[in-house]
């Protein structure tokens, strides 16, 4: 106690100095805090657009042989036989086709047929009316689901879409609901929210395939993708027996590959940091070197007046390890902030990791204790008679 | 570890065995080839409530002498005895215990530490003693009034002229109610009435009982003291009450 209020008078009585020391480890904390947060802020925000683009999506895409097949209903079943796994599931019908509507034929709207999950799948709501339904598939229903610009440009609005008349290569359909506008900037033909969704059992007998060929499988959690695939595989191989007759791709391998890199990048960066943390560990042992020679009439008097060697080696351990403390506080405060305001300015939201505010104020209060360590042992063995003679 | 816990004002021997005993001291040097005597065979005896000033010019070993009876530094060969416990085979830290309850230093330099306050100058001895508050700050304060500086205690070394720092340091060596008082040149840096007003008091406190050994290099302050030892190279050239040492 009596050490540490000492230690604390001498860092106030020498403030330039104690700064300097500290700037070290500010620097070195700040920059390891900005790192790793950023780096991982970024990784967040990239496995978000990523989920934006569905990594928990599985696409299947098989090719049916005369003797060996799978349909929806086998897929159907499939799913129920794991459901920890897999949470939905859509055959994917790409229609090509043109829509019209009284007169007006729309080019670029996409036009497939899909399950009701679909809407899930995709993570979209509803605007106005209501998604496709078990029975629309059941009946093949001739209904459809439009974008929000689709049912706009048509229409002139979601509701009075509801209940519309629409062509698709000559079959009429129904419009029975508007998919809520997902591209907030744009509006446009081809976009976002230029499409029709009708019922795959229906898509499938106007184009007259009989089976579905792509699926879309979701896992209920992306970390279970690879998994996912493996069983989907094994599954498909069972059918098929020839890898050559199916094909299965997690969105995740993707997110996979850009996680490894991302992980490389913020080893390196650390790495650097790290570095910089070591520097600071340097700049400290050599101020408190500096300091013990600038006080050695200090020592000398101290250990005259009966300060034993365990007492002056305290003293200048712990005045080490309070400078490298308080330079890890602020440095903990200058990497917070520093991170948010990085992270705003590159639209990212960062939040300083637990764990980078931990590593950092660890390293910073060991490297103070370390590198204190030898300063402070010379101090408490210097000679108190040489120390004395001292100017 | 040598026995050191007793209290010094709780040694109570006979009158005869001295507080300080040196036999047969040497510190010898190896300056490159030439080995040099600083002290060559000093042998001396302090007794309780002795005030003895060892006289010397620069270079005759008095300083050495000085730091051997501080406990500073340790004999070459020979043996330094303070209240009976012997200083040659002493670890550092069991000498720092020594410096620390048995004597009390009063250096030249007044080697006040700047960046602290009076009173926790003379807090220090205390605070190694592992004296805790309130009680270091009470005593501080006590020796701090002894030496009339009670009111200054707040402030800083620097602030004090010469001879009220050499007061402070006065007080600061009191403070540990040490066996011996050991002035190093106490008056080297003060003009000549600050000088007998520091000597006056040093003079007083052995009136009280407390034994001083002074050093120095001025035969007129040395004549102040009851005892005179002359150093000359190393050995005890002269050794006798002040009235004779006045006389030569």
């Amino acid at each position: 106690m009596e050490s540490f209020k000492m230690a604390l008078r001498s860092i106030a009585g020498n403030k330039m100095r104690s700064f300097l020391t500290m700037l070290g480890i500010i620097i070195g904390v700040a920059s390891v805090i900005m790192l790793v947060s950023i780096v991982s802020g970024y990784m967040n925000s990239m496995m978000e657009s990523f989920s934006d683009m569905g990594v928990d999506q599985i696409n299947v895409s098989v090719t049916n042989t005369a003797s060996r097949t799978v349909d929806t209903d086998d897929f159907y079943e499939f799913l129920d036989e794991n459901p920890e796994t897999f949470a939905y599931l859509t055959p994917t019908a790409t229609v090509n086709g043109r829509l019209k509507y009284g007169n007006d034929t729309m080019s670029g709207t996409s036009i497939g047929g899909y399950s009701e999950d679909y809407l899930t799948i995709k993570g979209y709501e509803m605007e106005a009316g209501r998604n496709l339904s078990y029975s629309d598939m059941a009946g093949e229903k001739r209904v459809a689901v439009m974008g929000y610009y689709t049912a706009w440009y048509m229409f002139g609005s979601a509701e009075e879409a509801i209940g519309e008349k629409i062509r698709i290569n000559g079959n009429v359909f129904y419009v029975v609901g508007v998919v809520k506008r997902q591209d907030e900037d744009s509006l446009e033909e081809g976009g976002m929210d230029d499409f029709v969704w009708i019922p795959y059992s229906t898509a499938g007998k106007i184009a007259r395939t009989g089976f579905m060929s792509s699926y879309i499988i979701t896992v209920r959690d992306v970390n279970d993708a690879d998994a996912g695939v493996t069983k989907i595989e094994d599954y498909l191989y069972s059918v098929f027996k020839d890898d050559d007759l199916y094909s299965v791709y997690a969105n995740s391998e993707m997110l996979d590959q850009m996680n490894e890199m991302i992980g490389q990048l913020s080893m390196m960066l650390g790495g650097i940091a790290g570095i910089s943390l070591l520097v600071a560990g340097v700049g400290v042992m050599n101020i408190m070197l500096v300091s013990v020679t600038e006080r050695t009439r200090e020592i000398g008097i101290r250990k005259a007046l009966g300060a034993r060697r365990g007492v002056i080696m305290t003293q200048f351990v712990i005045e080490a390890a309070v400078t490298s403390t308080m330079g890890g506080i602020l440095g903990i405060i200058m990497g917070s902030v520093m991170t948010v305001l990085i992270g705003t300015a590159i639209g990212i939201t960062c939040t300083p990791t637990f764990g980078a505010v931990l590593l950092s104020f660890g390293v910073s209060v060991g490297i103070g204790l370390i590198f204190g360590y030898m300063p402070a042992n010379r101090a408490a063995r210097l000679n108190p008679i040489d120390a004395l003679r001292s100017e | 570890m040598a026995d050191i816990s007793i209290a010094p004002q709780d040694d109570i021997r006979a009158k005869d065995t001295p507080l300080i005993r040196l036999k047969e001291i040497y510190k010898i040097y190896q300056m490159g080839d030439e080995t040099v005597h600083a002290t060559d065979g000093i042998s001396l005896d302090i007794y309780r409530g002795e005030f003895v000033a060892i006289v010397g010019k620069s270079g005759s070993g008095k300083s050495t002498l000085m730091n051997i009876i501080g406990a500073l530094d340790v004999p070459t060969k020979g043996n330094y005895y303070i209240d009976g416990h012997d200083t040659s085979s002493m670890t550092d830290n069991e000498l720092a215990d020594i410096r620390n309850r048995r004597i009390g230093f009063i250096f030249q330099q007044y080697n006040l530490l700047p960046k602290l306050s009076i009173l926790e100058n003379v807090e220090l001895p205390l605070l190694y003693q592992g004296v805790k508050e309130p009680e270091r700050k009470i005593r501080a304060m006590e020796e701090l009034e002894k030496v009339g500086l009670k009111e200054k205690a707040k402030m800083r070394p620097i602030q004090l002229s010469g001879g009220q720092q050499q007061r402070v340091s006065i007080a600061r060596a009191l403070a540990s109610r040490p066996s011996l008082i050991l002035a190093d040149e106490p008056t080297g840096a003060l003009d000549s009435k600050t000088s007998r007003e520091v000597l006056d008091i040093i003079k007083k406190l052995n009136d009280e009982g407390n034994t001083i050994v002074m050093i120095t290099h001025d035969p007129t302050i040395a004549v102040r003291a009851r005892r005179v030892v002359r150093i000359i190279d190393g050995k005890v050239d002269f050794d006798g009450s002040a009235e004779e040492y006045g006389k030569l």
